[in-house]
């Protein structure tokens, strides 16, 4: 494994501060099977991080425990830890870290409400009640997930009528709405045809400025389009963790260059 | 080769005809009904209390009513109770519990209507001495409870998880994302369900017989015993009399088409029309 955090601030030497997730020592288990292996690695701020690799490597897994959803999953247990912003995200109030850890996932999952309520949802779990305030934070989130302009004369129809890229977009907004520092992305336009995937991907440049975006994906091509940073993951192992390019130019170890040259995965 | 295609024949129509056999039980019970309760079917019978035999004329006014007051305090009772169990099994139990609690919702489910207006007479009737509304009423929750338990639980299972995820992901509490998510998800499941099972209870007789009991005037509070429609029919069916007889069949036409009515109340309610958008 090689150490990253010096990659990272050599990627980033302006950036002020360190990395915003730090994970050492992390592993995973599903009952007694063990599905991640001493992974250790740091997500630089406001950027974009891509975890690739073949289907049931982990990177989904690994994903969710940095903002602790396999708590929602019986009989996982997670060991090692995870930092955000130096602070141990396993001895925080789960709920407090969700806010701060946001997530979207593979498959678009608007709640069976409008447009609008959709949105206001998790400002409303946490407490927001006067119309104006949320109105305004509504549109606010729609405009960062460029629905805005799609969706202004439909707030109060029902989010199953939106299409496909139009869900997902509206899923972005809904966890945008409580104005998450990181935002967890699992596969999120493997559902999607290409020109949806083009608006999703130019979303994520948008939201580098306020957000740190980690992204799984088994599309190379997505990965190498969007990501400062690319970690490739095999049968639960962080096999490799470096700059974008270095991955898919001159990767460090034989396994990457299998999988980003498409001889297996 | 005919050989199978005759096998094929002959189990197609059987299965078929079997079908037709089902749907015909009910157009015959209701044709029956119609022919010999529809006479006595009049604006009297619903509007009058009974009449004394061999008198004509008189209608079930109280017993439509006291079935009305019934049914009410019965939801009342066991619709919260049985969903909040619902939920808990749902949504918060732990394995071990949840299935003992489970087990015994389904056995409950099992008992005899007639042990439950027992187990209802000794906890109401014997204490106050005297047969009650309030008794009947104790009696159907008991049947609802375990039938609001089951539907509750397994439409709120029903509730796909992706949808709690979102809710858990954005921060709500899981108590939260119960409230504002999964219920308003399964609700209309939950509401067919629970109409369905008060209409299965608002034919049972036998627990009403020593609890609610009859009554030949109006009902004045749920300590005074109440007349039902199944009470009714029951003891007018046994009666000597020509007249009663006949109302007693007319009771079970109101009754049934009282049933069949919440029936598709519940099937409409639950019709994709429209259901997306809860």
């Amino acid at each position: 494994m090689v150490d990253n955090l010096e990659i990272v601030r050599e990627a980033r030497p302006h950036a002020a501060a360190g990395p915003k997730l730090v994970v050492s020592g992390l592993n995973f288990y599903y009952g007694d099977k063990q599905v991640l292996h001493d992974i250790s690695l740091a997500i630089p701020p406001n950027q974009i991080t891509a975890l690739i690799g073949p289907s049931g490597c982990g990177k989904s897994t690994f994903l969710r425990t940095l903002n602790r959803m396999h708590e929602t999953i019986r009989n996982t247990r997670a060991e090692g830890q995870v930092l955000l912003d130096g602070e141990d995200i396993m001895a925080m109030d789960v709920v407090q870290l969700r806010r701060r850890v946001g997530m979207v996932f593979q498959r678009s999952n608007p709640f069976p409400k409008s447009i609008f309520d959709n949105v206001a949802y998790g400002l409303r779990v946490n407490g927001w009640m006067r119309k104006r305030p949320l109105a305004e934070a509504v549109e606010h989130s729609l405009r960062r997930a460029a629905l805005w302009d799609e969706v202004k004369d439909l707030l109060h129809e029902s989010a199953y009528k939106l299409s496909g890229g139009q869900q997902q977009r509206l899923c972005i907004a809904r966890a945008l709405a409580v104005d998450p520092e990181v935002l967890l992305l699992d596969e999120p336009c493997s559902a999607l045809d290409p020109i949806a995937t083009a608006k999703i991907e130019e979303l994520m440049f948008s939201l580098k400025e306020t957000c740190t975006l980690v992204i799984v994906t088994h599309n190379m091509q997505q990965a190498a389009r969007v990501a400062e940073h690319t970690g490739f993951f095999l049968h639960g192992k962080l096999i490799e963790f470096n700059r974008t390019e270095v991955i898919f130019k001159r990767p460090r170890c034989k396994e990457t260059e299998d999988y980003i040259t498409g001889r297996f995965g | 080769m005919t050989r199978r295609k005759i096998t094929n024949a002959v189990m197609f129509g059987l299965t078929g005809l079997c079908a037709l056999l089902t749907i015909s039980v009910l157009f015959f019970i209701l044709g029956y009904l119609v022919y010999y309760g529809g006479r006595s079917l009049s604006w009297d019978f619903f509007t009058q209390l009974p009449a004394p035999p061999n008198e004509p004329g008189g209608g079930m006014a109280n017993a439509i009513v006291g079935t009305g007051k019934l049914l009410l305090l019965t939801a009342l009772i066991g619709v919260p109770i049985g969903f909040a169990a619902g939920v808990y099994l749902a949504e918060f139990g732990g394995r071990t519990f949840s299935s003992i609690v489970r087990y015994t919702a389904d056995l409950l489910n099992g008992v005899p209507s007639i042990v439950i207006g027992i187990v209802a007479y000794a906890l109401v009737v014997v204490p106050m001495k005297r047969f009650s509304l309030l008794a009947g009423a104790v009696a159907l929750s008991i049947i609802v409870i375990p039938i609001t338990i089951r539907t509750t639980e397994q439409f709120l299972r029903a509730v796909p998880h992706s949808l709690r995820e979102a809710a858990l992901a954005l921060g709500a509490r899981k108590w939260q994302t119960v409230a504002t998510v999964v219920i308003p998800a399964a609700f209309r499941g939950v509401l067919t369900g629970t109409i369905l099972g008060m209409a299965r209870v608002a034919g049972e007789t036998a627990p009403l017989l020593f609890t609610s009991f009859s009554n030949q005037f109006w009902n004045r509070g749920l300590d005074e015993p109440a007349a039902t429609l199944p009470v009714m029919i029951f003891n007018y069916a046994i009666s000597p009399y020509e007249e009663w007889r006949r109302q007693a069949w007319a009771a079970a036409l109101v009754l049934l088409t009282l049933m069949l009515a919440a029936n598709l109340a519940a099937r409409l309610v639950l019709s994709p029309r429209g259901a997306r958008h809860g």
